[in-house]
């Protein structure tokens, strides 16, 4: 009679920790009003769960008030979340990582976009996302950081750059101008 | 399409993303979406788009994707993209697919020759751009098609590419590891390349390498410390300096490899003793990162083979997490504390304040991390204010992922070091009541099992008693509306088999419940099936007690609907209901033998009780018994069985029919095994129930579930049952004795006093709750219960004053002071994590007195930091950022202990994330970096540019988000 009750209970846990290869799961910019600005999935995640994975954690972490933990565990996982002004930096990482490390993976990618925008504000991140997304990509790849220096992600960007610019007819927008003050 | 805007896109677009800007809700934006989705599917398909354009529409797609909807109709123009020669649209295309498609896409085939000519290309660019894609796209399948290649670039001249290229190859390494099992050694070869970015990249691959097997990479233990100590020693470039650390990151990953070549390992740890005693002396505590390294240090240490010197120094960084304002620091010194509280279990009792403290933080995070850690301290002398607590929490979260964690938690400490039964069944009601549906149902088995077996002892009273107690509360819980499933099914059992055990409770009171709950949980068919069998044995009982029976009329309904009942499990229990209400005292004992549920029943799978009457019958000329395999053709037998199938399936559609037959078993097969035994049985039943034993004999067959049943699942709980604990403490079973023996030893040592080992106990319990209490409440709390408290209340209104005067310097001092009296507490014997018994306290009252040390420490920084501000402004600066910025600087050259800058380093963060002008992180920069400083210049123009810029365009965003143009460092 013991036997046909555990059928009713799963494990809700197994099915999280079977995927987690990479450091990083997913990384995430969403505005205070809980707008998305920027997503990158590491792990698979179709695209319903995706819609479902942002609701879920932009009503976890944007009530949170400023003096807790930079840290909410979601899911059997930890999402490590930094706010500058009024966008939240999520990204989502595994029970035993060093979520410090993590946050400052998170300032190491602002400081990189503020050098590359120069003071960035959520309107470059905006109107520039794909841009975002090439730096991201600089930084981090298959979920796992693979360029510390500042230096060397700007040096490298800039390059594609002035590739990309020359070939553009058009100049003089405020991204070039960015781009060679950053040179 | 209009003019070019600044942003490089067309105004379409521009209004596009203005409009979901200043969308007000979801569904205005998903419209928004969904109108653009429309828009693009159009154009995308018109012939002759102009390259640049088609580039603007992928974008868009992107964007549309990123927002949550499906562009999956365009999927194939990225793909097309892709092919262009021009590197800029090619990008274009390659960021599209990688964001896209996932790595089983049908389309990934249509580009992996695109990627291959890509790879060779001469323009390190484009070969970096295809790199990113195979990271995110090759599959095992498609891994063949590149291999060669991406082997190649390992060497090629550009570091990026070089980078890229290791990551591939450990991204084809994680997805199919035996693709590139051949190439592993390259991993090691680029180790020592010239690029530290490229060795940066390559730990990834060799972590994951390590991971899986140490023993085939010990012999680079040498090396990884060596780069490891040229790292810290600042050899490679500045350019990897991050906020003065010396590339922090590779100094993490360096450090989590060592920690798993160094686990276990004495003669690997030994040479990396050095380094990392290095590291945590140089890690700059008033950084983030440099905590984070600090961190990993400890992680590392508490991973390899001990070193006293080193976990000395990891119990200092953890004090410091411990003591700091940061929440993040608190968090991780928690965490930390858990790893290393197995190699040195007494390092929790310095922090045990620190540690309620974060116990009773309003921040969920850290609470829940606090729970952790309180679980992997937990042992038989403090489980029970650990569980209580837990259970305390358990009760008012929602999330149901959690919830469960935490509830089967605190049964798994229940069980492993409940200190008494009566404990145990009381924990496990309170976890039941509240979180019964997330817990496993084996649980309530176990229970059930317990109250039946008692001590397993002679002493039958206690086992009486227990029992008593357990249907005392039973009685009183159920009243309670909307109670789990599983513990209704633990009550009506407990009731049923106890219920007029001691004669407290009369049979009809007891049966009246019993109804009641049948009656308010009537869709639940397994409730009820537990219900009507708890009848059946309380009748019985009675009978057998020679008591006349009077059915209520409540019970009489219930049986007569489930007489009627759909499942042919409650009818069934239902008809033998009845059958037993009519007969006699005898029979009834032999059916139901009062606490007979621990008894083996022994089976007599030959049915040789059978052989006096079947020699009879064929004697008298009938047909022997033929073996069902040797059998052809319907038989009497089979084709009984196919009805027995049929009226099964005839009720397919309840779903609840296929698990009900189970709980049947045991009451219906043990009266029938037990008197059968005796030959007292009615002659159909026997019959039917071989039958059912061969119908059954694919499941488990009848006979062996109804004696497992009967006996409550016992296999493997056994083990689990830490039966020494109990055991070992003396057949005298009161609740008090075996904490009380426990705690006694270390007491007894240390005490001056000669308190009562049992009030010594309670007021232990007592203080703990107390002291977990907000410190306000303290005070007057601990006021009447002991001098020592008093004392505390009183050192807690002196020290403002004594201290509020006081300089930075005696600050210093009384640290140093409350640091050594924190050492010298630390050889003291009592183990008890919690334990803030009065012994402990009194033995080194005057210097230690564990709230005055807090709250000293407390004022210590509100002191300093009002100290700092005042020097600050009085030196004339006017904005709060350089503020912050001279007060770190101060705190840095100062020496002041490290408390103090991490403190201010907190304030620092948080006022930068509350979006003041604060810099945040760059309170250091401000300072050291004027070049940085000179960069930042010109903020204010810039962005007045950008927003002169915006609104030319007409995207200027409405009131609903002033923040847009805020710099996000600001």
């Amino acid at each position: 009679m013991l036997i046909s009750f555990s059928l009713l209970f799963e494990d809700v846990g197994a099915s999280i920790t079977s995927s987690s290869i990479c450091q990083i799961h997913f990384v995430l910019l969403i505005s205070r009003q809980g707008k998305v600005r920027l997503t990158k999935w590491y792990s698979p995640y179709p695209q319903k769960e995706r819609t479902k994975v942002i609701r879920e954690l932009s009503g976890l972490i944007l009530p949170r008030g400023p003096k807790l933990c930079n840290f909410v565990e979601w899911r059997g996982f930890k999402v490590v979340y930094r706010r500058y002004a009024s966008l939240y930096f999520c990204m989502c990482i595994n029970q035993d990582d060093n979520e410090l490390e993590i946050l400052e993976i998170i300032h190491h990618y602002v400081e990189i976009l503020d050098r590359y925008f120069g003071s960035v504000c959520e309107l470059d991140l905006i109107f520039n996302f794909h841009k975002a997304y090439y730096i991201l990509d600089e930084l981090l790849i298959a979920g796992e950081l693979q360029e510390s220096s500042k230096k060397t992600v700007a040096r490298h960007i800039a390059a594609q750059d002035s590739l990309v610019e020359t070939a553009k007819e058009q100049a003089s927008s405020l991204s070039n101008i960015i781009a060679e003050a950053t040179k | 399409m209009g003019s070019q805007g600044g942003f490089g896109q067309s105004k379409e677009f521009l209004d596009l993303i203005k409009s979901i800007g200043e969308a007000r809700s979801k569904a205005e934006e998903d419209r928004i979406v969904l109108h653009e989705i429309e828009t693009l599917k159009r154009r995308i398909t018109e012939p002759d788009i102009p390259k640049r354009k088609m580039k603007e529409y992928i974008i868009r797609l992107v964007y549309v994707e990123m927002l949550g909807h499906d562009a999956s109709f365009g999927y194939i123009h990225a793909v097309k993209m892709t092919h262009d020669d021009n590197i800029h649209l090619k990008r274009t295309g390659y960021l599209a697919v990688t964001l896209f498609l996932n790595e089983d896409h049908d389309l990934i085939i249509l580009i992996v020759n695109t990627i291959q000519k890509d790879l060779k290309s001469d323009n390190y660019l484009v070969v970096c751009a295809a790199l990113n894609v195979v990271c995110k796209l090759i599959n095992e399948e498609t891994i063949p098609a590149v291999l060669p290649q991406v082997v190649e670039l390992l060497g090629h001249q550009k570091e990026a590419v070089r980078k890229k290229a290791v990551m591939a190859l450990h991204r084809f390494y994680q997805r199919a590891p035996s693709s590139v099992n051949h190439l592993i050694s390259n991993f090691r070869k680029k180790l020592c390349d010239n690029d530290p970015g490229v060795m940066g990249a390559t730990l990834c691959p060799l972590y994951d390498l390590i991971t899986i097997d140490v023993n085939a990479y010990k012999d680079l233990v040498a090396s990884f410390a060596s780069i490891l100590k040229q790292v810290a020693e600042r050899r490679l470039p500045k350019s990897y300096d991050y906020h003065q650390m010396p590339a922090p990151f590779i100094q993490i990953k360096l450090l989590k490899i060592l920690a798993l070549l160094g686990s276990g390992d004495k003669k690997a740890s030994e040479q990396m003793y050095t380094i990392i005693g290095d590291i945590m002396r140089k890690c700059d505590s008033t950084s983030n990162i440099g905590n984070a390294v600090l961190y990993e240090c400890i992680c590392c240490i508490s991973s390899m083979h001990p070193n006293p010197k080193l976990l000395e120094s990891a119990a200092d960084a953890i004090a410091k997490f411990l003591k700091s304002d940061s929440h993040n620091l608190k968090y991780l010194g928690i965490d930390a504390l858990g790893r290393l509280i197995k190699l040195s279990p007494e390092i929790a009792e310095q922090h045990q304040l620190a540690v309620i403290d974060c116990l009773e933080d309003p921040d969920d995070t850290l609470k829940r991390k606090t729970f952790e850690l309180l679980y992997k301290m937990t042992k038989s002398s403090n489980v029970e204010v650990i569980v209580d607590r837990m259970i305390d929490y358990m009760i008012n979260i929602n999330d149901s992922h959690y919830k469960t964690e935490i509830a089967s938690r605190c049964v798994e400490l229940a069980e492993q070091f409940a200190p008494s039964n009566q404990w145990f069944i009381q924990t496990m009601n309170r976890v039941f009541e509240h979180a019964g549906d997330l817990v496993n149902p084996k649980v309530a088995h176990n229970l059930m099992r317990l109250i039946a077996e008692g001590f397993g002892e002679e002493d039958d009273t206690a086992d009486s008693q227990l029992r008593s107690s357990a249907v005392e509360s039973y009685l009183r819980i159920v009243v309670e509306p909307k109670l789990p499933s599983t513990f209704l099914q633990v009550i009506c059992w407990v009731l049923g088999e106890y219920g007029t055990a001691d004669g407290k409770y009369s049979a009809s009171y007891i049966t009246g419940k019993l109804c009641d709950v049948a009656e308010a949980y009537s869709t639940d068919d397994t409730v009820k099936a537990y219900a009507i069998s708890a009848l059946m044995k309380i009748y019985s009982f009675e009978i057998a007690a020679g008591r006349k029976v009077d059915v209520l009329p409540e019970c009489q309904s219930f049986i007569e609907e489930l007489l009627a009942s759909h499942s042919t499990d409650l009818q069934q229990r239902a008809y033998e209901l009845q059958a037993i209400l009519g007969l006699d005292a005898n029979v009834a004992t032999n059916i139901m033998p009062m606490d007979a549920s621990c008894e083996d029943i022994e089976i007599d799978r030959s049915l040789s009780f059978v052989n006096s009457y079947v020699q009879q019958s064929i004697e008298k000329g009938a047909q022997p018994y033929i073996p069902e395999s040797e059998r052809s053709g319907m038989t009497d037998v089979s084709s009984f069985r196919s009805q027995e199938l049929h009226e099964v399936s005839s009720h397919a559609l309840r779903f609840e029919a296929y698990e009900l037959p189970k709980p049947v078993m045991p009451s219906r097969v043990s009266p029938i095994e037990q008197s059968s035994s005796n030959e007292l049985v009615p002659a159909p039943e026997p019959s039917y129930h071989a039958e059912m034993h061969q119908v059954a004999s694919s499941v488990p067959s009848v006979s062996d579930t109804g004696s497992l049943e009967l006996k409550l699942k016992l296999d493997g709980v056994q083990r689990k049952w830490g039966r020494p604990t109990y055991s070992s403490a003396a057949p005298s079973t009161s609740n008090a004795d075996i904490p009380k023996i426990q705690n006694g030893a270390p007491q007894l040592d240390a005490v001056s006093s000669s308190s009562s080992k049992a009030v010594s106990y309670d007021s232990r319990r007592q203080q703990v709750e107390i002291s977990a209490e907000k410190q306000k409440l303290a005070a007057s709390l601990f006021g009447g219960t002991s001098k020592s408290h008093k004392r505390q209340s009183s050192g807690s209104q002196k020290v403002p004053k004594t201290n509020i005067p006081a300089a930075e310097k005696s600050h210093v001092a009384k640290n140093a002071t409350s640091d050594t009296a924190v050492l010298e507490r630390t050889p003291q014997p009592p183990p008890d994590l919690l334990d803030l018994d009065e012994s402990t306290v009194s033995s080194s009252a005057q210097s230690l007195d564990p709230f005055k040390q807090l709250e000293g420490l407390l004022d210590l920084n509100q002191d300093t930091s009002t100290l700092t501000t005042s020097d600050a402004s009085a030196s004339g600066a006017p904005d709060v950022m350089s503020l912050y910025g001279e007060t770190t600087l101060n705190v840095q050259s100062g020496g002041v202990p490290n408390l103090l800058p991490a403190g201010r380093d907190e304030a620092n963060l948080l006022s930068g994330l509350a979006g003041t002008p604060n810099r945040d992180g760059h309170g250091e920069n401000t300072v050291t970096n004027p070049t940085q400083q000179l960069n930042k210049g010109p903020n204010a123009k810039e962005s007045l540019e950008k927003d002169a810029l915006v609104r030319q365009l007409g995207v200027t965003p409405t009131g609903q988000n002033p923040n847009l143009f805020r710099d996000l460092l600001g």
